[in-house]
């Protein structure tokens, strides 16, 4: 897939949303964006005035159509930046963007499903731009997500997700919470394990694709049970945040 | 964005620094940081104890080599340094204890260095080229505890290469051995654009500084 | 993506992957070189870029294999210019179209 040069653009934070306790949704305006597909991603450079230069990577959580570029922040203790764009950046404030960047991670509609979406923590950014994309573009696309979160409070997107939940029939979507779970929690309990994902996964023998993306430790356990159930390695995509070890 | 045209500046971004409150201790293009980040070119190796060994080489001579317990038994040296990441961080009054490379040239029985630069080795494959004459006279040790306990291997414990007075990338972590050679030859760092020697005060980041 | 905080941490360094070079490589290839399969000079495996485990920042980008560890690309970038090293990687096989 052929891609242009990149070059360091101009965001301009127009809205800011708190989505949990410790992440934000940012809405930007960026000069000359060229658009992206569901699934990409955009570097971030911040400039202190002294000229101290700071870059990272973020997850575009809005569909193609919005009217906004949308990323999501995780607040990271003793983080550089992700302190900075959850709890000081506010509307006005500008940054540097480049992208989109990323073939690897794109789902469209072209690629078919059925389409198994495996998210941990802030993991669900670049699937919520699949799942956004996939409302307005191939709602009918047998698609399962299953979300991991640390407690009920952690879960990004939960309005949104139920929406396209009502709204599809074609759409599943489980939650599990790591950490603790309030009395009357329906879904499942605990990290993702093999028998959640045999619960969850389309058979081998529907050719799913799967999207795997969270703490590098989960991402890479998910896809490795995937593959051990059948899962060609090449139907499954993983995006690895980080941390690893961290419990989502 | 052309490339004179300057990035916009993020209003309130600072990053984690903070202001050294003595500036002469910093070098240039530095700022001082509280934590100690970690920075490293591939896995954290956990070399068990009773498999660990540092060498003295040239060629494919061995010219000393010391286990585990034979290297704590050398002459050990308490250190107190500032670090200088090239990444632009820097760390003040770190604490060390090890084994100085004057103490080594001496247990293997060397009265001269027999070349005038070294190839610091280290498991997982690093490696970074140094002069000795800035290994000399207490400038470097062999270091196995920092802030009084065993060096963590996240800082590349069990033992590392110290070299304050150069940037952080010369001091090796997970050190396994220096091997003497007789012409200056980019190590790993070195060998993708970044400086030959690395002095901080100069601020010798990348090849051509 | 929403990663790199952990990476100046004091701890363990964490493994993104190749995703996070992209923007880096894209500078130097035409083509989306996360995309390609990557065969692994070490122990011979295949898989795309993306896949692969990145270390090294922010001084440069290192991609190692995710079976066996060894090194398949470094890369450093700078404003003006970028070293690569692929003396690591086997082959790489790009689609064109």
């Amino acid at each position: 897939m052929r891609v242009p040069r990149l070059a360091w653009r101009t965001a301009e934070i127009v809205a800011v949303r708190d989505e949990s306790a410790h992440a934000r949704s940012l809405a930007l305006r960026v000069d000359g964006w060229p658009g992206h597909e569901p699934g990409q991603h955009v570097d971030v450079r911040l400039t202190a005035a002294d000229g101290y230069q700071a870059q990272r990577s973020y997850s575009i959580s809005s569909a193609p159509a919005a009217a906004q570029l949308e990323l999501l922040v995780d607040y990271v203790a003793d983080g550089e930046v992700s302190p900075y764009l959850t709890r000081e950046a506010r509307v006005g404030d500008r940054f540097e963007l480049r992208g989109p960047i990323g073939g690897y991670f794109i789902w469209t509609a072209a690629y078919g499903g059925p389409l198994l979406l495996i998210a941990g923590g802030s993991g669900i950014a670049p699937l919520a731009s699949i799942l956004a994309y996939r409302a307005r573009a191939a709602p009918g696309v047998a698609t399962h997500l299953l979300y991991s979160a640390r407690t009920a409070l952690d879960i990004i997107f939960k309005e949104r997700l139920e929406a396209w939940k009502r709204e599809d029939p074609a759409l599943a979507v489980s939650l599990t919470l790591t950490r603790s779970a309030p009395p009357d929690w329906s879904g499942y309990r605990g990290r993702i394990d093999a028998a959640m994902l045999r619960a969850v996964a389309f058979a081998a023998s529907e050719a799913p694709l799967a999207y795997v993306c969270g703490p590098t430790a989960m991402v890479e356990h998910v896809a490795d049970t995937l593959v051990s159930i059948g899962y060609p390695a090449g139907r499954v995509r993983t995006e690895r945040f980080g941390p690893s070890g961290e419990s989502t | 964005m052309a490339a004179d045209e300057k990035s916009p500046v993020s209003r309130g971004f600072v990053g984690r620094r903070r202001s050294p409150a003595q500036a002469e201790r910093v070098p240039p293009g530095q700022y001082v940081t509280l934590d100690f980040p970690i920075l490293s070119a591939g896995p954290t190796p956990h070399t068990p104890l009773e498999q660990w060994s540092f060498a003295l080489q040239q060629g494919t001579q061995r010219l000393a080599e010391w286990n585990w317990s034979q290297f704590q038994a050398l002459k050990q040296t308490q250190v107190t340094a500032d670090i200088h990441c090239v990444t632009k961080w820097s760390k003040l009054d770190t604490r060390w204890v090890g084994v100085s490379f004057d103490s080594l040239l001496e247990a293997a029985g060397l009265d001269t260095p027999p070349t005038a630069y070294v190839m610091a080795y280290s498991d997982g494959g690093y490696t970074t080229n140094l002069p000795v004459a800035d290994l000399l006279n207490g400038q470097a040790l062999i270091v196995t505890k920092f802030d009084d306990a065993p060096l963590p291997p996240g800082h590349g414990g069990p033992a590392r290469l110290l070299v304050p007075h150069l940037y952080f990338w010369k001091s090796a972590k997970w050190v396994r051995g220096l091997t003497f050679i007789a012409e200056d030859k980019p190590g790993f760092w070195e060998s993708l654009g970044y400086h030959m020697y690395g002095d901080p005060w100069k601020e010798q980041r990348y090849a051509g500084d | 993506m929403s990663a790199n905080d952990d990476v100046s941490l004091s701890r363990e360094p964490a493994a993104l992957d190749g995703n996070a070079a992209a923007g880096l490589l894209q500078q130097i290839f035409a083509i989306d070189i996360t995309m390609a399969r990557i065969t692994c000079g070490g122990c011979q495996s295949v898989q795309p870029l993306a896949a692969l485990r990145l270390y090294g920042l922010p001084m440069g980008n290192i991609l190692r294999c995710p079976r066996c560890e060894a090194t398949l690309i470094r890369a450093v970038a700078r404003d003006q210019e970028c070293w690569l090293d692929l003396r690591g990687a086997a082959a790489l096989h790009v689609r064109l179209a």
